[in-house]
């Protein structure tokens, strides 16, 4: 099932943003195999990518569905590597529980990035950082806020002193102070 | 040729740039050693630093990051038998063993003695078979390019670890990515979706730090990886002589290995260090030694390891092809710098070019001086937990990718990069070849443009021409290779 799923949600990726390719190429002029248009590239590797996802839908299927008489043939399908990649996933089960967890850090660390880049440009680093660190430190196992808060007094004022002192970055540590 | 480097060094060796080196060393070392963080992480989240910098100082800055962060990855090998990538996962076999006995010092000693020799004699191969490799690709046409790029790209798609059709599905979603932005040909904006911050292309430092730094963490966080730190005693710093001479022969042979599978584009440095290790187990008198503390087993891999990063450098400078993920970080940043890797780079700016090459070995160098005094710091390094350091690494990349041009848009693509990578990282696809394809995908769309106006849209060129010929039957080759074994056993 693991492996179904992965083979499924890879091909439907690549297949999604082949599609995404090829309806936004319409735009594009085409041109000839000789005098290629701005659309040219875009739209072959638009039907390439789908071309691997449906292979890959395929071949997860192929691979999952159960049949003696296949069994013996199985190899047919099989000739690419398996996933024998020191793949990060563990075998774990795709339940619910399972699942909360494998969203939340990427969740909490993407919407930390989020929040910094709305706060950054608005208020300056200091009020970006601090948001910043707490969001994503909600993406960890465990969550100490008294930790939180010295990380990201610490680690503010180690930005503050490399990028603004020593790099010379022009930021705004808060509404209106610049150091540089 | 010794005039060439003499210019590098001249390049190299002003007080300014040796601190910059000295600097770069310094921080990939600490950063590339603490737990969780791969050698990849650590550049992905240090280049931006070196972007206020100007084009000589900041690479040869980041040729000090690369290093110290591929020896700290060695570092944690050896420590607490976590490779940080997987051209060390082989020293970890030797390595920790020789860790657990108390004799990490020499372990560390010795793997950045092998790795030294390995790079002098690296660099040496750089300065001889550059200038004439570089001199013969400068007579290639777009067809020969084009070719050339589509070998370097099925190759690491195919030849790296993981599963080959995804592989190529993420060179081509890669060479994609490439694509948006405004048309060099035509100046029509593509796939920009009125994003003014698009018009440009999607930033390097976006793509980098989203797929190999923000992904990465996410996993890390996701499958709840531990690093314990390792706690036994080290008693000994320093490699006795009897462990010299036995590493003497195993450095000379891994070099060797490792210098000739380096310059094969996608295999790197990985393919090398095991090899040297089979190699070193072969010729052994007692082979039962390794796996259980050998030194051989530590200075054959990471000369192996170093020489063919160093030999990944010859296709990287001279063809603009790199060879491995980190490779292509590399060439992404010289980019960056208005430097792009090839056989004109190398006539037209030698001072940049040679004054890398010195760098890399300067690199080389510090990194002896630097680190082995300071084993005792990288160790206590090791013992910092990962909720510490995670959320310190976002805060290095949301500045460093703001920093770029003070955008937040950037910000915003970076976190849904991220957020893709770990999605195409959960189901098997690793984002190598993605960034390979992205680096050099406009490239390979303008010289396959170009090929097939001037052959008035006749695709056998790419047959007929020899050069050409011979890099794509070395792309059938890498097919066949991938089919290969389903083929045989089908019959």
């Amino acid at each position: 099932m693991e492996r179904l799923l992965r083979d499924l949600v890879a091909g439907l990726v690549f297949a999604a943003f082949g599609a995404a390719a090829i309806h936004f190429v319409r735009e594009y002029p085409l041109g000839t195999a000789m005098r290629m248009g701005s659309g040219y590239f875009p739209a072959a590797l638009g039907w390439i990518l789908i071309g691997f996802g449906a292979f890959l839908c395929v071949r997860g299927l192929w691979r999952w569905v159960p049949s003696p008489r296949k069994a013996k043939q199985v190899g047919g399908l099989d000739f690419v590597r398996d996933d024998r990649a020191p793949a990060p996933a563990p075998a774990a089960a795709w339940n619910w529980r399972e699942l909360t967890w494998s969203v939340r850090p990427v969740a909490c660390i993407a919407a930390s990035m989020l929040v910094f880049g709305f706060v950054m440009p608005r208020l300056g680093l200091i009020p970006a950082l601090v948001p910043m660190f707490f969001v994503a430190a909600l993406g960890g196992r465990e969550f100490r806020w008294r930790e939180v808060l010295i990380l990201t007094i610490v680690m503010t004022a180690f930005a503050v002193g490399v990028f603004v002192m020593l790099l010379k970055l022009p930021f705004q540590l808060f509404p209106g102070f610049y150091l540089v | 040729m010794f005039e060439s480097l003499a210019l590098g060094f001249a390049v190299a060796l002003s007080v300014e740039n040796l601190l910059y080196c000295l600097a770069g060393v310094a921080l990939g070392t600490l950063i590339g050693v603490l737990p969780g963080i791969t050698p990849l992480v650590a550049i992905g989240m240090l280049f931006p630093l070196t972007f206020t910098l100007p084009p000589i100082p900041s690479l040869i800055m980041l040729a000090g990051i690369y290093y110290g962060a591929q020896y700290g990855g060695s570092t944690t090998a050896i420590l607490v038998n976590l490779p940080g990538e997987t051209a060390s996962a082989v020293t970890c076999i030797d390595g920790y063993q020789m860790a657990r006995q108390g004799r990490a010092g020499p372990a560390l000693a010795i793997a950045a003695l092998a790795s030294f020799f390995a790079g002098c004699v690296g660099t040496l191969l750089i300065a001889f078979v550059g200038p004439p490799l570089g001199e013969w690709a400068l007579k290639f046409g777009p067809w020969e390019y084009c070719a050339l790029m589509l070998m370097g790209l099925v190759a690491s798609a195919v030849l790296a670890h993981g599963d080959a059709v995804k592989g190529l599905a993420m060179v081509a979603l890669g060479l994609l990515f490439g694509v948006v932005g405004t048309d060099v040909n035509s100046g029509v904006v593509r796939y920009a979706f009125d994003v003014p911050e698009l018009f440009d292309g999607i930033g390097f430092t976006v793509i980098a730090v989203g797929l190999f730094a923000v992904a990465e963490i996410a996993s890390n966080l996701e499958s709840g990886e531990r690093r314990e730190a390792f706690a036994a005693a080290i008693s000994e710093l320093l490699p006795s002589r009897h462990d010299l001479r036995d590493a003497s022969w195993p450095t000379v042979r891994g070099t060797a290995v490792g210098a000739v599978l380096g310059v094969l584009p996608g295999t790197g440095p990985a393919l090398s260090s095991f090899a040297a290790y089979m190699l070193e187990k072969k010729v052994a008198t007692d082979p039962d030694r390794f796996g259980a503390g050998a030194v051989e087993g530590v200075a054959a891999p990471e000369a192996a390891n170093n020489a063919a990063a160093q030999t990944g450098f010859i296709p990287t400078l001279t063809l603009g092809i790199p060879g491995s993920a980190v490779m292509t970080l590399m060439v992404g940043a010289m980019m960056m710098h208005g430097f792009a890797p090839g056989p004109q780079a190398m006539a037209e700016k030698p001072e940049l070019f040679w004054g890398i090459v010195a760098s890399m070995w300067l690199g080389n160098l510090m990194l002896l001086v630097l680190n082995l005094p300071l084993i005792g710091l990288w160790v206590s390094l090791l013992k910092v937990p990962y909720r510490w350091l995670f959320p310190s690494i976002v805060m290095f990349c949301c500045i460093g990718v703001y920093s770029v041009s003070n955008n937040p848009v950037d910000v915003y693509l970076c976190a849904a990069l991220g957020a893709l990578g770990f999605l195409l990282a959960r189901v098997g696809c690793e984002p190598a070849p993605l960034l390979l394809g992205y680096v050099l995908g406009p490239l390979f769309e303008e010289h396959l443009r170009r090929a097939m106006l001037l052959g008035r849209g006749d695709p056998m060129l790419f047959l007929t021409r020899p050069i050409s010929l011979a890099f794509m039957l070395g792309t059938g080759l890498v097919l066949v290779a991938m089919v290969w074994p389903a083929l045989r056993r089908k019959q």
